[in-house]
């Protein structure tokens, strides 16, 4: 699709600069080599990929992994040290105000005035956004249906719930029609009702609109809906792909065995099989390729009285596991002990 | 594709135009308004304080004072030094609200949006500055009150230079303001200046018979150069006063024995609205 007649070089002596016209707008991401450094901290060690016009694409990491920097570099929140980065066609360091005008930010924290009713709320970012008069009751509506908080316009913001924040917050970030959504954890702090609620609002904005949308999780049921994902890990991208492709990358299914005597059982598996397993969450787990298969042979051959079986396709944790060796709940644990070295940089996280 | 929500908007660059910028600070301004609205508590709160200076200390202190003002009611002498208090306290807590917003997650709402960061800032002391004269004017409708004339010429020049002192106030709090991240801190450095400020300038004494420490401080004091000249507009307005109790009460400032004249106390306290602002912008071109 060709995207973006709309465009204008931006006016005054910003238009002269050549880098921060716009080019002919292939990917409504480009990142190339960027880095970012705090101090002798590398929070960010060199990352590039191409985001594509209306992809939803997301950044699966812990906490700490830098995620969160780099998606700041992305809005032109933090300068990069090294690399570059173009979003909608504009360079996040020369073409700052425009690739502002261009993307719709969603942050963990909530942003909003709780003291305005909804609607003020949004009124305040079309002024401050710059959109034309003309077009923001009917924008305005629009936005406030598709988040379902028409009705509740003219409530005060701190009578809303989290979830309901959280709505209003996406339905403001593209109020003003942005090329690209940044959602930097959009789900985080709520409860699992609520997240499944706003991802079904995502979905349904997806259809509605041609957008691009770039989003940050650590929960690895949110990545699923992305189009693509990149895990990263202590400041690098470790695998980019679709959910589908990296999960059968892993070629191996999650075996989850009870058995009378683990102890027993985690040795007849290694001794027999030469399959390493571990405890995980009380059971017995362990991946092997084929794991419906692998059943019958179990209960021959085990030795050790088998309670319950359970085989699972391989999910994201797994993923995550096998391209970086460790779970996301451990890669959290030393993230936040890089970060703990580095006061300097957990300041200005 | 499917249905879209709306037709395509015509996505504009801005390019930091005027107009651009001059949304921004109106809407920023605007909303200074609608929460000052919604927070009545807060109107009628740093409307009391006002109110019990001029009517409690000023009619207690006016009973021993009477000796030096003559005819002249001490309360009248007050009213002017209440107006700027009144202006004081009400810009200084708008500016707050820039620490609020910080802690609040509002400020970033404000911080990345397509505008020059200027045009937030002036908006946001002009709001602040809106509000705190709108507090002065209520007070200035008890002038009949304290024996000072409802006189149109006399309002008009009040409210001008309550707009000139509010506007440097609110910017020196918004300066400030700039890079705190804790309301606690704010309180305590406002406590710092707000109070010797306010003491130091003449608002609830003369400012004739000092020790020259203290009238060295007084004049250092911006504050002393927005009270003077309103103090002096309500006494050319006054028929019981004579030029001896003028001279006592409303002795102008003085720079080393030279009287400074009123058009130069406005541009004094007009040029330091400037300062603070262009601190403030600079302070908030660094944030984030």
């Amino acid at each position: 699709m060709v995207v973006s007649p709309i465009l204008r070089p931006p006016p005054g002596p910003v238009a002269t600069a050549d880098f921060s016209a716009p080019e002919p707008v292939v990917h409504a991401v480009e990142v190339r080599d960027l880095v970012k450094r705090y101090g002798d901290f590398e929070a960010v060690r060199g990352v590039a990929f191409d985001v594509g016009e209306g992809e939803t694409f997301g950044f699966l990491g812990p906490n700490g992994a830098g995620k969160s920097t780099t998606i700041r570099m992305l809005c032109t929140l933090v300068e990069p040290t090294a690399g570059s980065a173009r979003v909608a066609g504009y360079d996040v360091v020369a073409g700052r105000a425009a690739v502002r005008q261009n993307i719709g930010l969603v942050f963990q924290d909530t942003t909003l005035d709780d003291y305005l009713t909804a609607e003020e709320n949004l009124r305040f970012h079309a002024e401050l956004y710059g959109m034309p008069k003309a077009i923001i009751p009917e924008r305005l509506q629009a936005v406030m249906e598709m988040v379902g908080l028409w009705e509740r316009r003219k409530s005060l913001v701190r009578t809303f719930s989290g979830g309901m924040k959280r709505r209003l917050e996406i339905g403001r970030g593209l109020l003003h029609a942005p090329r690209v959504l940044f959602l930097d954890e959009p789900t985080v702090g709520l409860d699992p009702q609520t997240r499944s609620s706003i991802w079904a609002y995502i979905n349904e904005l997806k259809k509605r609109e041609r957008i691009t949308i770039f989003l940050t999780t650590h929960y690895m049921d949110e990545a699923e809906y992305c189009d693509r994902i990149a895990i990263m890990n202590a400041g690098e991208i470790v695998v980019l792909d679709t959910p589908e492709a990296l999960k059968a990358s892993v070629g191996r299914d999650r075996v989850v065995i009870q058995t009378a005597d683990d102890d027993a059982a985690m040795r007849a598996l290694q001794d027999r099989f030469d399959i390493r397993s571990a405890i995980h969450e009380g059971h017995v787990t362990f991946s092997v390729p084929g794991g419906e298969e692998f059943v019958p042979v179990l209960f021959a051959e085990l030795g050790v009285p088998i309670k319950s079986v359970s085989v699972a396709r391989p999910s994201l944790d797994d993923v995550f596991m096998s391209y970086t060796g460790t779970t996301i709940r451990d890669a959290e644990s030393s993230a936040s002990e890089r970060l703990r070295a580095n006061p300097m940089a957990r300041a200005r996280r | 594709m499917t249905t879209t929500v709306a037709a395509p908007l015509s996505v504009r660059v801005p390019g930091g135009t005027f107009r651009d910028d001059f949304r921004a600070a109106k809407i920023v301004w605007r909303r200074e308004l609608i929460r000052f609205s919604r927070n009545r508590i807060r109107i009628v709160t740093s409307l009391m304080q006002p109110v019990l200076f001029l009517f409690v200390l000023g009619s207690g202190l006016g009973g021993i004072t009477r000796g030096v003002t003559g005819r002249l009611n001490f309360k009248t002498f007050m009213f002017p030094g209440v107006l700027a208090m009144a202006v004081l306290f009400t810009a200084i807590f708008s500016a707050i609200s820039i620490v609020w917003d910080r802690e609040f997650g509002f400020m970033r709402e404000m911080l990345v949006a397509p505008v020059r960061r200027s045009s937030i800032v002036i908006g946001k002391c002009l709001g602040g500055a809106t509000v705190a004269t709108g507090q002065g004017i209520v007070m200035l409708l008890l002038a009949g009150a304290v024996g000072v004339p409802y006189n149109v010429a006399l309002f008009a020049i009040l409210i001008g230079e309550l707009m000139l002192i509010a506007i440097a106030l609110t910017s020196f709090g918004v300066m400030a303001a700039a890079r705190m991240t804790q309301v606690e801190s704010f309180q305590v450095v406002m406590q710092f200046f707000v109070l010797p400020m306010f003491f130091l300038s003449g608002a609830f004494f003369p400012l004739t018979n000092i020790p020259t420490w203290l009238r060295t401080l007084t004049v250092i004091d911006p504050l002393s150069y927005g009270v003077d000249p309103m103090r002096r507009a309500v006494f050319a307005r006054l028929h019981n006063v004579s030029p001896a109790t003028m001279r006592t009460l409303a002795p102008g400032m003085h720079w080393d024995g030279w009287r400074v004249p009123t058009l130069l106390e406005l541009g004094i306290v007009f040029g330091i609205g400037v300062l603070m602002i262009s601190i403030a912008i600079m302070q908030f071109q660094k944030a984030e």
